[in-house]
């Protein structure tokens, strides 16, 4: 037998990586992915104020803390039995659009996009956000700063700090209300914003869309899927990031269960494995049946694809003529390519544009009624869309109003067994007879940068390709070949 | 004249120190033209066999964000202060311990326990943790050993200079990036934030009332003007060192300590504490506050004088 490690997946050492066991052919016999990183939040947010929970829980994830914050401020309303006035949900709602804006440019032109603009095959060297600059021009170069920039200044203005924003830790409310000046400089930002995205999906469609290799790659077997998908839906069945009901769909597109957020117990469960910190949840009723898809295996996914496929549709008008034309493309709903998700994150790029344009205009957005009064402590769950996903917050308070029990479920812990399988799928897929090129790593790299994924807040796995070193052993231990990347990004 | 050489890395942390570096935006185009980066896994392709590689001292400036939480987080400390001339504490978790260091009330078995057994969404029957090492029917798989107790950057190798902040103020990543440019390093030891406190910089009206009660964010009817304090509403802005411009204050949220101590103050918690104790009006107040440690040393309890809870059996 034969062991590849490719260690570490990403250029953030140690903070994913992947063992690949190859049998005496050189076949893939099985492949772990390991996420060797635990800071434990559930744990120390014992005993901590309850309006220091949103403020806490945000540095779980430097590049998602809106959706902690959010999370975290929608489970206090729940504890404290309160709602937000009106004004109060709209700026959160916006200033969460704000941060979707932003994430979902991120990803696309950082993370992600230099796969299918540069190419995947392309010399690894430019496979990264600088190849894209080379590919797309310095100005447009400058669009996606500028773009990515905007998400962040809105979450600025309307939450104190981009990173880590305070201010919908009071619950039933929202600190921060803003200017008829501010409310016009977020217009302008937004209204680009729009445009922006409506160019993105553009590139998208040129780029990849045309090019058949890459439709061929979107609905090969080594990307495909077939699990239960989950995400919030309002109450038309429509995408919703901030609020509603969680609806699962299974493999089949069929409804499976739609639930509120103080029933997720009943949905889902997590399991352990010794060999990673990142725990496995599954649907409950279906159970863990291990590591394999289909409809008699509990996992599902969620994020950008798994919203799509479990909503109905989108809520605003140009978002849901990119979603119809999507599902058309593809062969009809749902979608189990997970090269998909790149595609889907543009069209919610597009929603988060045109529903934040919605609700800056809106004549309430002004307001300074902003604050409900608190009822008593109690407990509470609290469920938003994050980027990567469904994101659950579980806290109960005691009467002083500290936290007695915090459970939390992250957007990515959602997609963690699935991503597991992509890899393995890819990895099954694409070695063969222990032929492992840097093409080939990359395409395994591929499998679940689709994810977006954000391992215990150790976010991203790549600004441009990753940095990889894959070390072949032979049956006796022996080092026999290492394939590995430079600092210049070549072989 | 050669580049400098600067490298970038993240242990414990959330990963907002990095997004704070992207947010300087288009000057990190600037960088890159006076500075060759070489090494930033959030961004460029180079492993830790090459950075080993590395002659020591091949590194002009690290600046070395996250915890210490596990064994790798030490090991790579130990590695680029080798490797580095300067290196550079940034961020609250590698000033401070940050939020992570609140772990440091409890120890790696009471952490196990909530995360993997006790969470009413876990199914754990058989009381499975992740294991150091594990046989697999193929081989054995490695991971890294998670601590009791998380520590600063400064408590496991020699530290040049701090930007504390969770995360750093980008204004003051700007300031530190063309300090580091133009050669003009200050003292070693010292902050590249404020030598002044977050109270210096808020645009609330100071009133020195004496407080007869404590009150939480969400009872008081801000008026969106008086001083947190003054209004019995804890802020740590008189414990915590300036330089963010008091964006959570701007946002109508009291300073909950994030710049780390104050200049001249080696335990902000202990600061904060003596402060609110000279404007009570009676001892009584003292048990009105409800989450001292939370409230207090919420980023900096892994550098404090407390530093941890004594586990007993």
């Amino acid at each position: 037998m034969r062991e590849v490690i490719i260690n570490p997946i990403t250029r953030l050492e140690g903070h994913g990586k992947i063992t690949i066991f190859l049998n005496d052919e050189g076949d893939v016999e099985e492949a772990y992915f390991q996420v060797p990183e635990l800071r434990g939040f559930e744990k120390f947010c014992e005993g901590r104020r309850a309006e220091d929970l949103p403020i806490i829980t945000t540095r779980i994830c430097g590049v998602c803390p809106v959706a902690h914050h959010m999370a975290s401020a929608k489970a206090l309303d729940a504890a404290f039995n309160v709602e937000p006035p009106e004004p109060a949900k709209k700026l959160r709602e916006l200033m969460y659009c704000g941060y979707y804006i932003y994430d979902h440019t991120l990803h696309f032109y950082y993370l992600g996009g230099p796969d299918f603009i540069v190419g995947p095959d392309a010399p690894p060297e430019k496979r990264n956000i600088l190849g894209v600059i080379e590919k797309a021009g310095i100005q447009i170069a400058k669009e996606v700063i500028k773009h990515r920039a905007y998400g962040q200044k809105i979450t600025e203005i309307l939450g104190g700090k981009a990173t880590h924003p305070v201010s919908a830790c009071i619950p039933g409310g929202f600190a921060r209300p803003i200017s008829k000046e501010e409310q016009r400089e977020i217009e302008e930002m937004v209204k680009s914003c729009l445009k922006f995205a409506e160019f993105s999906l553009k590139i998208f469609d040129e780029i990849v869309l045309k090019n058949t290799s890459y439709i061929e790659l979107m609905k090969s077997q080594s990307y495909t899927l077939k699990t239960y998908y989950m995400g919030l839906v309002d109450k038309d069945n429509k995408v919703n990031f901030y609020d509603g009901k969680v609806r699962v769909v299974d493999p089949y597109g069929n409804e499976f269960v739609k639930f509120s957020p103080e029933e997720y117990l009943g949905v889902i469960e997590e399991h352990v494995e010794p060999w990673t910190y990142v725990k496995f949840p599954y649907l409950k009723k279906i159970g863990w049946r291990g590591l394999i898809d289909g409809p008699d295996s509990g996992i599902y996914r969620v994020g950008p694809l798994g919203r799509l496929n479990a909503a109905d549709g989108m809520a605003t008008p140009l978002a849901q003529e990119e979603y119809k034309r999507m599902y058309e493309t593809l062969g009809g709903k749902p979608v189990h390519n997970t090269l998909a998700y790149h595609w889907a994150r543009l069209i919610e790029l597009l929603y988060a544009a045109e529903r934040a344009l919605e609700l800056v205009t809106d004549p309430e957005i002004t307001s300074t009624n902003l604050r409900n009064k608190p009822g008593e402590p109690g407990e509470g769950v609290g469920i938003v869309e994050a980027a990567r996903g469904t994101l659950i917050h579980h806290y109960q308070l005691d009467e002083n109003a500290l936290a007695r029990k915090v459970n939390l479920i992250v957007a990515t812990v959602n997609n963690a067994p699935s991503i597991c399988m992509s890899i393995r799928n890819a990895a099954k897929g694409l070695i063969r007879k222990g032929n492992v090129t840097d093409g080939i790593l990359n395409m395994i790299e591929m499998a679940f940068r689709a994810y977006d994924p954000c391992f215990a807040c150790a976010t991203h796995y790549a600004i441009g390709q990753m940095p990889l070193e894959v070390e072949i052993y032979n049956s006796e231990k022996q080092l026999i070949k290492v394939i590995r990347r430079n600092i210049d990004g070549r072989n | 004249m050669d580049k400098l050489k600067l490298a970038f890395y993240w242990a414990a942390s959330c990963g907002g120190c990095e997004i704070a570096v992207l947010d300087i935006n288009e000057k990190i185009l600037d960088v890159v033209a006076k500075a060759d980066i070489v090494f930033w896994p959030v961004a460029m392709d180079i492993k830790y066999k090459d950075v080993e590689k590395m002659p020591d001292k091949g590194i002009d400036v690290c600046f070395f964000n996250g915890a210490i939480r596990n064994s790798e987080n030490e090991e790579m400390a130990k590695l680029l202060r080798r490797k580095s001339k300067v290196l550079v504490a940034f961020g609250s978790c590698a000033c401070d311990g940050d939020v992570v260091g609140l772990g440091n009330l409890w120890n790696r078995e009471k952490i196990f326990e909530r995360v993997y057994f006790e969470t009413p969404s876990t199914k754990n029957s058989m009381n499975v943790t992740p294991q150091v090492r594990y046989q697999t029917p193929y081989g054995e798989l490695e991971l890294p050993e998670f601590y009791d107790t998380v520590k600063t950057l400064a408590d496991v190798v020699d530290v040049d200079y701090y930007i504390s902040g969770c995360p750093p103020p980008v204004p003051r990543i700007i300031d530190a990036i063309e300090a580091i440019l133009s050669g003009k390093l200050p003292p070693k030891g010292s902050s590249f934030l404020f030598n002044k406190a977050v109270c210096d910089e808020c645009p609330r009206e100071k009133k020195d009332r004496k407080i007869s009660s404590i009150k939480r964010i969400y009872e008081i009817n801000d008026d969106f003007k008086t001083c947190f304090i003054d209004q019995g509403v804890i802020c740590m802005g008189p414990a915590t060192r300036g330089g963010c411009g008091a964006q959570c204050l701007n946002a109508n949220i009291p300073c909950t300590g994030c710049g780390g101590p104050a200049p001249r103050v080696s335990d902000q918690g202990a600061a904060m504490i003596s402060a609110l104790a000279s404007i009570i009006t009676d001892e009584k107040v003292i048990d009105q506050i409800v989450d001292p440690i939370g409230t207090f040393y919420k980023y900096s309890l892994a550098r404090s004088i407390l530093r941890r809870r004594v586990m007993h059996e």
